[in-house]
């Protein structure tokens, strides 16, 4: 039973407190009279609205369809009316708003018809588009759309399967709470998994401060038909990040830049394993989630939450308390400080982190970089942060790149050793996605190229093709003046000739036929006038008719 | 003598024949520089620099007869790495060319639209879809913000409106960090 584990480089000890919140039982929150449901939740496409404003919905249905593969869908979480579509503020670093659906629940939490899957008869396409339609995403932080992971393609069979019951995150104690109450569940989303990936080998990784966790699991995992290894794995932070946990339960190393599936391996969360099992077996959509209400409030606990429900509502569910200095969406090391307590809790939300000075006193004021390297021996992903800050600082992403940014997992080690307390991650962030607008940029840049090139090709050709096809209209010509002369010659002269004067004849005949109007009672100077300009004309008729002078015509 | 002189002249004719032999094979197409060029051009070809299109212009670099300061849409950044590249000191931007102004694409006014075509004629990059008689419509994606279909629109219907920080263009900000004074 005993495995042998390996240990990644790097990693801190940051103090646990996960006792605050995992001894409560679990509640499920209030129904809030307001949900607000963000339309981009999960990484990839946003979905696309489908309801429309004062429709009524019942609890479960499709509010926001998914659009495209990498998408997912998004439900209503309780019944009620759709009372607003349009932006509204995300929990999201920026604070900017998105597109969400509001809606005013009516309290009687209504279920649409819902039905579960026969998973083994139905295909795995069709069983991933349901899943990708119940809106399935990774819960443990990432939102990766579900039915994307489940998919192992032609060419990443994935024999091993981990799932992720790390949570190395400080404070937060939703994944250890789900596997202490809902072991079976979780397990039966691994046997769906199982079914569409192929695995022949199933891992739980739980790192070994959760004991009671580590039972509840072994204990159900035993009643299956199918292996599944617990495995308690050594608490250090980040073990419980994807890459991290692979190397400790395989002792594999993910290649930078490549995806954990390209050496045959895929991770689920065990969030995402329960909302499978959910999905599948009572064909229920992601609509709710446990979260963790801990830090600055009166009962740290763990609450199954609605998705869309405000973060305050679960603030005053714990009990607030004065000295709240902020709010954490996340744990104290990767967590985003929110820009509104009002914000909906998502799919994403594992953690509402209350802060308080006491708790987390502001950071002190940082001091130059002394180069001691202390942030590389942190580094679990084996970099070198104290060039990338160098490199960051100076704007010159290009070497920030050259030295593997994009493999940083953005976990905090560095900033949590630093003496001289430089924001590091903070450094990080802004890198990449200085590199990713620029990316960006460029690649508008190249596509304005193209299509002004197109588009000066298309004008020349057009021109071309113009002077081509007049030159083969007067070449036909010619050529039927070539070859027919008797119908060109002097009786296709005559004939013209007989068509102008006839033109000439016909207007003639309408000038003449024009007679002057309204000079029947006209005073005598004005008739004088006409007669002087009649004459005038006449004159100028009979000039035009006589033939030109020949020096008039040279 | 005669050897030494003969060997010298064997290598001469050798290595003149590979060098002409190469100097056909290996024949650079185009302008190298001009490419390098027009790569830091931001391509919004709006001619504001005083050439018809970025490529134009950076021909005109490459030959020595355009200043490196005549693209406001790439400005001051595009102005330093064309200093960079061509190994000149960079220079302020020549305000004759006009000002940089915060990216923006065109939008068409739908109601006020006579589909008479001079914007689908103007545009370079042939982001404007419709027809004769048929309500024109910018394609927002494709746009460069070049403002070209400005000045042909007989009826005023189109404006350039900024691009808003949204979500998914949204960046992280350069960290301001705190020194503590060290006396």
């Amino acid at each position: 039973m005993s495995r042998t584990l390996f240990s990644f480089k790097g990693g801190v000890h940051p103090p646990g407190h996960k006792a605050e919140s995992n001894t409560r039982p679990v509640h499920a929150a209030p129904l809030p009279k307001k949900l607000v449901i963000p339309l981009r939740q999960h990484i990839g496409t946003p979905a696309k609205p489908v309801v429309e404003v004062g429709e009524r919905v019942l609890k479960g249905q499709l509010i926001g369809a998914a659009d495209g593969y990498i998408s997912a869908a998004v439900h209503a979480s309780s019944s009620g009316v759709v009372s607003a579509i349009g932006p509204a503020v995300v929990p999201h670093a920026s604070g900017l708003p998105d597109e969400c659906i509001t809606i005013e629940t009516d309290g009687r939490d209504e279920w649409i018809a819902h039905a579960p899957l026969d998973y083994r008869t139905m295909t795995p396409a069709d069983l991933r588009l349901r899943l990708r339609d119940l809106g399935l995403a990774g819960l443990g932080g990432a939102v990766f759309p579900s039915a994307v992971k489940l998919d192992p393609g032609a060419t990443h069979p994935c024999p091993t399967l981990i799932v992720n019951g790390g949570e190395c995150e400080p404070w937060i104690t939703c994944d250890d709470v789900l596997m202490r109450t809902h072991a079976d569940d979780i397990l039966q989303g691994v046997a769906v998994m199982r079914h569409l990936l192929g695995s022949t080998e199933i891992l739980v990784g739980i790192e070994d401060n959760k004991p009671e966790a580590l039972d509840s699991m072994r204990s159900a995992a035993a009643k299956l038909d199918f292996a599944v290894e617990v495995v308690a794995v050594p608490a250090i932070y980040p073990g419980g990040g994807a890459k991290q946990l692979i190397e400790t339960l395989t002792g594999k190393q993910v290649p930078s830049g490549k995806l954990s599936t390209d050496i045959g391996i895929q991770v689920f969360n065990v969030g995402t394993a329960h909302a499978l099992a959910r999905a599948v077996h009572h064909g229920e959509p992601l609509i709710s989630r446990l979260v963790t209400v801990t830090g600055h409030v009166l009962r740290p606990q763990n609450v199954e939450v609605l998705i869309g429900t405000p973060m305050h509502a679960l603030i005053t569910l714990a009990g607030d308390r004065e000295g709240t200095t902020g709010v954490l969406m996340g744990g104290p090391m990767m967590g985003m400080p929110m820009p509104d307590p009002e914000v909906p809790v998502v799919k994403a939300t594992n953690c509402i982190l209350v802060q308080s000075n006491e708790l987390f006193p502001p950071l002190p004021k940082a001091l130059p970089c002394i180069r001691c390297t202390r942030c590389a021996d942190a580094c679990p992903a084996v970099l070198q942060p104290q060039e990338l800050f160098r490199f960051a600082k100076a704007g010159d992403f290009g070497r920030a790149q050259e030295y593997s940014l994009f493999d940083c997992i953005e976990c905090g080690c560095c900033s949590y050793v630093c003496p001289s307390h430089i924001p590091l991650v903070d450094f990080y962030r802004y890198a990449k996605s200085e590199i990713w607008a620029r990316e960006k940029e460029k690649r508008a840049s190249d596509l304005a190229r193209e299509r002004h090139e197109f588009r000066q090709f298309r004008l020349e050709r057009e021109k071309k093709e113009k002077a081509e096809k007049l030159a083969a209209k007067a070449q036909a010509k010619r050529a039927e003046l070539a070859a027919d002369p008797s119908a060109s010659g002097a009786p296709d002269a005559d004939a013209k000739k007989a068509l102008i004067a006839a033109a000439l004849a016909r207007a003639q005949a309408k000038k003449a036929g024009v007679e002057p109007k309204n000079v029947d009672h006209l005073p005598p100077d004005k008739q004088h006038e006409i007669e002087e300009i009649e004459a005038r004309r006449a004159k100028i008729r009979a000039l035009a008719r006589q033939p030109l002078e020949p020096e008039e015509n040279p | 003598m005669l050897t030494a002189i003969w060997v010298m002249v064997a290598i001469a004719v050798v290595i003149g024949l590979v060098l002409g032999w190469s100097a056909i094979r290996f024949k650079v197409e185009g302008n190298p520089l001009a490419e390098k060029i027009d790569a830091i051009l931001p391509q919004t070809q709006c001619g504001q620099c005083g050439f018809p299109g970025c490529r134009p212009y950076a021909e005109a670099i490459a030959r020595g007869e355009a200043d490196i300061n005549q693209c406001p849409p790439g400005g001051e950044e595009g102005v330093k790495k064309l200093a960079e590249l061509l190994g000149v000191e960079p220079k302020a931007l020549d305000e004759s060319h006009g000002t940089p102004k915060p990216k923006s694409v065109a939008f068409i006014d739908e109601n006020t639209c006579i589909g008479c075509t001079l914007c689908i004629q103007a545009c370079p990059v042939d982001a404007i879809s419709g027809a004769a008689k048929q309500m024109h419509t910018i394609i927002a994606a494709e746009c460069t913000g070049c403002e070209l279909c400005l000045p042909p629109c007989p009826v005023d219907c189109i404006t350039m409106v900024p691009i808003a920080e949204d979500l998914p263009h949204w960046k992280w900000k350069a960290p301001v960090v705190m020194l503590k004074k060290v006396s």
